[in-house]
């Protein structure tokens, strides 16, 4: 049971053979036991938690149920809530408590989901393995001395170890897709847009997107149908976005006559070999599935991560301007005037990596600088969307790692800012381009999960979704999980 | 590339230790210079993103729509009094 899909959950809440109430117990005994090892979870209200199971139990009692009735869904502690804090894994918000949900929040109560708890993350979502958190390490099911990625790595850790079926991540750089593919469950990023983005704490504004992480790509695609859609309170939400089919792209798992574009930039020297050799096989299968696999060139991507490492810290520190000691947020002890405040406000409440990102995004946007790096990342930003649209009229979707490399140990990369930033290198230029892109399990190296992503065409989450369920289909590697927190290996 | 990284984190309003300031220095050039990969880019004529889909932002119909929510939104505040936030004295 705690290794059930969400969907193979609803099937068992359908047929009355467990209850709302029976199903939360049951994951939140396993976050009671589990929790102290990997630091998933950052914040639990059990009774809450039950609270809402037996509201849900009563509201099927009566009525035909929602579409994620009863099941239990974890979020990121980046998403504004009403019941209990909204950290963001920072002490700059500690015991922060919003007065209102984010919208995605609304819309999961409005399906019927039980909200389990907030999930650990790199602070603020700045980082790419979850060590950067205010609230300690997060760990990786798989092996507990190596990371779980990040910035969503509380969420992938807990669905990878099953302390919840599934959870909300965000993704800026590739926070959703490069934590599912390290710890070996499915993340998708939705197309820019189509979430809203209203409630949930900004990081780069132009790049941040919400998205489900879980155990199946009909999962994901679930969550998705819940959460997306026009948000008119959200100035950054596409009002005339194309409808998707959700569950429909997930049942017709067909790869016969479908072009996948296969870029020889993501398959470079310096990856993993076995890395390379799992996305090698996972292409080889959807060849046999009757994909044709055609190589691409995406000549811009070498570019990505600069252009990224421009364009996310300038918009962070432009939205992290706000936590200055006076509206909401921590504030310095006696301070002597009010730039002392300020100063010494944020010095105590940012940490290491957050500074580091808001001094990159202050000095490319000063004077004399603004042209040369924010100006010029912009422009090569448009290039790298160009490359992705000439691609698309050769291919359907594009295949790539995930990550170039398995997760690595703790601590390993935090004396190098720069070597970590490369750890994202195959995710960031779907955020740049607003694309969607999903990872899902494709092998192991190391002993440890591997992630093959999908890049469709913007607004074309369907194709992704039907790719995605057919080589799961055609695969188990969806079904492997870690056997020291119960699973099957 | 040097950076005068005092008077960036001044800009940014954050104080740094010197420590702090000694190792973010460094980390700042190499990050830099990383980015200076970007000069090499021909984008004669290439318009900057402004935003990845193209879409404008739309105006909301001018009504109102909220409803008097103080109390509510109040409530997370470390200290009220009769409808006003009470913050402490910061300048004498």
């Amino acid at each position: 049971m705690p290794y059930s899909s969400l969907s193979d959950i609803q099937s068992r809440l359908n047929s009355g053979e467990t209850t709302a109430v029976k199903v939360a117990q049951l994951y939140l005994d396993r976050i009671a036991a589990f929790n102290d090892t990997l630091n998933a979870f950052v914040h639990i209200d059990p009774a809450h938690v039950l609270a809402q199971a037996e509201a849900s139990d009563k509201y099927r009692a009566k009525h035909d149920a929602r579409p994620l009735e009863g099941l239990p869904i974890a979020v990121k502690d980046i998403f504004c809530t009403q019941d209990g804090p909204t950290q963001c894994c920072s002490n700059i918000l500690k015991d922060f408590h919003a007065p209102y949900d984010a919208e995605v929040i609304t819309k999961l109560k409005e399906a019927g989901a039980v909200l389990v708890g907030k999930t650990n993350m790199d602070e603020f979502a700045m980082g790419s393995s979850t060590e950067t958190s205010a609230f300690g390490v997060c760990r990786n099911p798989w092996d507990t001395n190596c990371i779980p990625g990040g910035s969503s790595g509380g969420s992938a850790a807990a669905v990878a170890a099953a302390l919840t079926p599934a959870a909300l991540g965000t993704d800026t750089g590739g926070s959703i897709r490069q934590p599912a593919a390290l710890t070996g469950i499915t993340g998708l990023k939705p197309t820019y847009g189509r979430v809203s983005r209203r409630g949930i704490i900004a990081f780069a504004s132009s790049l941040d997107q919400a998205g489900p992480m879980t155990r199946t790509v009909k999962d994901s695609a679930m969550i998705t149908a819940a959460i997306s859609g026009h948000d008119p309170r959200d100035a950054t939400s596409v009002a005339d976005a194309p409808a998707v089919d959700w569950l429909a792209a997930c049942e017709s798992r067909d790869m016969k006559g479908l072009k996948i574009g296969k870029p020889k930039e993501y398959f470079v020297d310096g990856m993993d070999a076995e890395v390379r050799a799992s996305v090698e096989a996972a292409l080889k299968k959807c060849e046999e599935l009757g994909a044709e696999i055609i190589d691409i060139s995406l000549p811009n991507t070498e570019h990505a991560v600069a252009a990224y490492y421009v364009i996310a810290p300038s918009e962070a520190s432009a939205n992290l301007s706000r936590y200055d000691g006076v509206r909401f947020g921590h504030r310095c002890e006696n301070p002597e005037d009010l730039l002392d405040m300020y100063t010494r406000s944020r010095d105590e409440g940012f940490g290491s990596e957050v500074k580091r990102r808001i001094l990159t995004g202050a000095f490319a946007l000063s004077s004399g600088y603004y042209d040369a790096y924010y100006l010029k990342a912009q422009q090569v930003r448009t290039l790298i969307q160009q490359d992705f649209i000439q691609a698309f009229e050769q291919v359907d979707i594009i295949a790539t790692p995930t990550s170039p490399i398995p997760a690595f140990r703790l601590g390993e990369k935090t004396d190098d800012p720069l070597t970590m930033y490369l750890s994202d290198i195959f995710t960031i230029a779907v955020n740049l381009a607003g694309l969607p892109g999903l990872s899902q399990p494709c092998g192991f190296a190391n002993n440890l999960p591997v992630g093959l992503q999908w890049i469709g065409p913007a607004w074309r989450e369907d194709t992704v979704l039907s790719a995605a369920a057919a080589y799961e289909g055609a695969t188990d590697w969806a079904t492997r999980s870690p056997a020291a927190f119960g699973g099957e290996s | 590339m040097e950076i005068d990284v005092r008077k960036v984190a001044m800009l940014s309003r954050i104080r740094l230790t010197d420590d702090e300031a000694a190792e973010l220095g460094p980390q700042l050039s190499s990050i830099l210079g990383y980015v200076e990969q970007l000069s090499k880019v021909d984008t004669d004529g290439v318009a900057p993103t402004a935003h990845p889909h193209d879409a404008a932002m739309p105006l909301r119909a001018n009504i109102v729509t909220n409803s008097n929510r103080r109390d509510e939104l109040q409530a997370p505040a470390p200290k009220t009094e009769s409808g006003l936030y009470v913050v402490p004295k910061v300048i004498e």
